[in-house]
């Protein structure tokens, strides 16, 4: 295992020359610990593929370096990185037993009997395939062979990091649950570096202690799955975390109050520092606003559509012709569609330029 | 338009894949196929769509029997979980091709095409050939390609799975609005109950090659039939106790012994099975008259808005969902406790005998 550091890392296909603003992946410095589990969360052609495909040494950066503990490894082939790597299919031998198949990263590295029978033992254990192990993984379903390219995955202990893309994509949502909940356990238990690439924030928040959020080749923020809910630093975080994301809607901030469509709303901070010029937002999570019974002194709201998702009801609701969703308190009816909208105001930020504003206390 | 089953089998070498299902489809609903892996569903829309024949039974269009007819005569589109398009193609010819099959006008071609590359966000790429875009938006080309044609039984057959997630997500409240505006038949099928849910329109609960239950979405995921409809339909998966009501109380299997209440008030005294999903079990406080059981954290998830808590309990796996922020640590002894009056219960054959009043 070892702490991974990014420094100046860049990249475009089209070469160094190119317009820095066409990078894959914009200039970009950050520090992974040893031993932390850590996920590349972003949509489909934001960097993070890239990314990983740096660090596993697939891809060379156009500009900047890889550091594995201090050493630069950016050079180095996949082979030389000493890293394990997961994809999103199964990567076994059809011919060998379960044992074999995760034994044989182990008997590459010539480790003594042993020390292999015990590791494949503890893995196996781990991953509930003690029963499975002498069988051939031909016959085996889709799902376990998975589990077994898990542990081929994990089975070396002395890796800088373990690669993870997509691993849960071609999983029953079932069988998620619970291989999601023994990564995380195995993470518990093995002290390695973990980093999980996924387009699913419900995989990158429930398996990463720090969830790096990738847009358009940066990195918008980067911190715990608490951080990206309660405070996104961009709107893009704000509307990629979260089902449904974050309520973003042009406002006039001036002080402590919000104004939406001659409607003001109180906030819990002082914005007085607010750049000039910019396109100021603010942004409130469906969780921290209620639909409520048309009243005065409420921002009013004409209701769309109530979906229930079985445990919560969220109303898809209009304020003019700007879209919002709004949690649906148990007991509420309506005896139209229109509704008054209950802000809970410690939970409303202020983005200028879809970056998040600090206010004064 | 009507599409049906009547009493269809399917038998491939031997092995019953289809068991006697009767369904009826009408125009302008959404009907969603739900079931794990396997369950029937893929067999189900190919003997929907004449690509397949009953090994018994009949297939029914408008009334009429259609078994065996040719399934090219027949009104059908079909979105496959592997997209398929047109390599040589444009995006907007992709998208056009079956209108140009039928020989709409020039115009008529290009609004409708461009009202579908609209609703699927595909407007900046309509030039660009199919290698040239990304899997999300190759498999939104095929979804737009089976909306223009404007057949009479669209069927979609895990649609989204390859896609984003927040697209995914967009296109699930999108496509409950396209449904009811085409007036067309509509199959969804997906192992996904949050995906039904957010889907709507009825639910057909599908199992081993088996229909378990029919109803609008809503009635099924609150009002499960039986113990197997009420798992298909939970994710997290649902969590179970065996329980027996004896001598005016009730016995946990595995210890714990609680008074009468709630939905056990009604029961005869017997075996039974309990079932409750991960928003149904408490951790930790709550009100005294639930039911407690002791239970040690496996590990907690933590989704940022939820917390996502798998306990072990005496043989029993469970997983409870908490709004906010708990980290508990793995090994951590808690009180788990399930509200009486808000459980499902199952009789010994797994059919339902109490469920909490609805919403």
């Amino acid at each position: 295992m070892a702490r991974i550091d990014l420094v100046e890392l860049a990249h475009s296909y089209s070469g160094a020359a190119a317009d820095p603003e066409s990078f894959a992946l914009k200039p970009m410095t950050m520090t992974w610990r040893q031993g932390g589990a850590y996920a590349l969360l972003g949509p489909s052609g934001c960097g993070k593929t890239t990314l990983l495909n740096i660090i596993s040494g697939i891809v060379t950066p156009s500009r900047g370096k890889v550091l594995f503990d201090g050493a630069d490894i950016t050079p180095l082939s996949t082979r030389e990185r000493n890293i394990a790597q997961v994809f999103q299919f199964p990567v076994i031998y059809d011919t060998m037993t379960v044992r074999e198949n995760l034994a044989f990263p182990l008997k590459n590295r010539d480790l003594p009997r042993k020390q292999i029978d015990a590791r494949v033992a503890e893995i196996a254990e781990l991953l509930d395939l003690t029963p499975s192990l002498d069988r051939k993984a031909v016959r085996l379903s889709a799902d376990a062979k998975q589990k077994i390219s898990l542990g081929r995955g994990l089975v070396r202990s002395d890796v800088a990091a373990v690669l993870f893309d997509e691993p849960l994509t071609v999983i029953d949502p079932h069988l998620k649950w619970e291989l999601r909940s023994k990564l995380k356990a195995l993470h518990q238990a093995l002290d390695l570096t973990m980093i999980y690439v996924t387009h699913d924030q419900t995989e990158a928040l429930t398996f990463a202690d720090e969830v790096v959020v990738m847009h358009d080749g940066r990195v918008v923020q980067s911190g715990t799955p608490e951080e990206l809910f309660s405070k996104p630093a961009h709107t893009f975080v704000g509307y990629f975390i979260g089902s449904p994301g974050m309520n973003i809607v042009p406002a006039e901030v001036n002080g402590r109050e919000a104004r939406i469509a001659n409607h003001t709303i109180g906030l819990d901070r002082t914005y007085d520092n607010l750049p000039i010029g910019a396109r100021i937002e603010i942004g409130v999570r469906p969780e921290f606003v209620s639909v409520a019974k048309p009243t005065k002194g409420l921002l009013s709201a004409h209701i769309e559509r109530i979906d229930d998702l079985g445990r919560v009801r969220f109303a898809r609701v209009k304020i003019g012709d700007v879209k919002f969703a709004a949690h649906v308190p148990s007991g509420f009816s309506s005896p139209g569609s229109e509704a008054g909208l209950v802000f809970d105001p410690g939970h409303i930020h202020v983005y200028a330029d879809s970056v998040l504003v600090e206010g004064r206390a | 338009m009507s599409v049906a089953l009547e009493n269809v089998s399917r038998v491939v070498n031997g092995v019953p894949w289809i068991r006697d299902i009767s369904l009826t489809l009408e125009r302008g609903t959404l009907s969603v196929l739900l079931g794990p892996t396997l369950a029937g569903k893929t067999s189900i829309m190919r003997l929907l769509a004449g690509l397949d024949q009953p090994s018994s039974g009949r297939v029914l269009v408008n009334g009429k029997d259609v078994t065996g007819a040719d399934v090219r005569k027949r009104s059908v589109a079909m979105v496959y979980q592997q997209f398929i398009n047109y390599p040589t193609l444009t995006v907007f010819e992709n998208i056009a091709s079956p209108l140009r099959v039928q020989g709409k006008s020039r115009a008529e071609i290009q609004a409708r095409v461009n009202d579908a590359a609209r609703l699927l966000k595909l407007e900046a790429y309509l030039n660009r050939t199919p290698v040239q875009l990304s899997g999300g938006q190759q498999q939104r080309t095929a979804i737009a390609r089976a909306l223009v044609k404007g057949a009479d039984l669209v069927l979609l057959d895990e649609p989204l799975a390859n896609l984003d997630y927040k697209l995914r997500e967009e296109l699930r409240v999108d496509l409950p609005r396209i449904f009811e505006a085409s007036g067309a038949v509509f199959v969804y099928a997906t192992t996904e109950p949050s995906e039904a849910l957010l889907l709507g329109g009825n639910t057909i609960c599908i199992s081993e090659g088996r229909v378990l239950q029919t109803g609008s979405t809503p009635d099924v995921y609150h009002h499960p039939d039986n113990e197997r409809v009420a798992k298909v339909f939970s994710d997290p998966p649902l969590n179970t106790v065996d329980v027996e009501k004896k001598n005016g109380s009730i016995f946990y299997s595995g210890g714990e012994r609680a008074s009468v209440a709630g939905l056990y008030g009604a029961l005869q005294d017997g075996r039974y099975k309990v079932g409750f999903r991960a928003h149904q079990l408490a951790v930790a406080g709550g009100a005294s008259d639930r039911h407690t059981f002791a239970t040690t954290v496996t590990v907690t998830e933590i989704t940022g808005s939820e917390s996502f808590v798998h306990l072990k309990r005496n043989g029993y796996n469970w997983v409870s969902v908490l709004s906010g922020i708990h980290e508990f640590p793995p090994g951590k002894e808690l009180d788990a406790a399930i509200d009486p009056r808000d459980i499902f219960i199952f009789d010994q054959s797994g059919r339902l005998v109490a469920a909490p009043k609805s919403m």
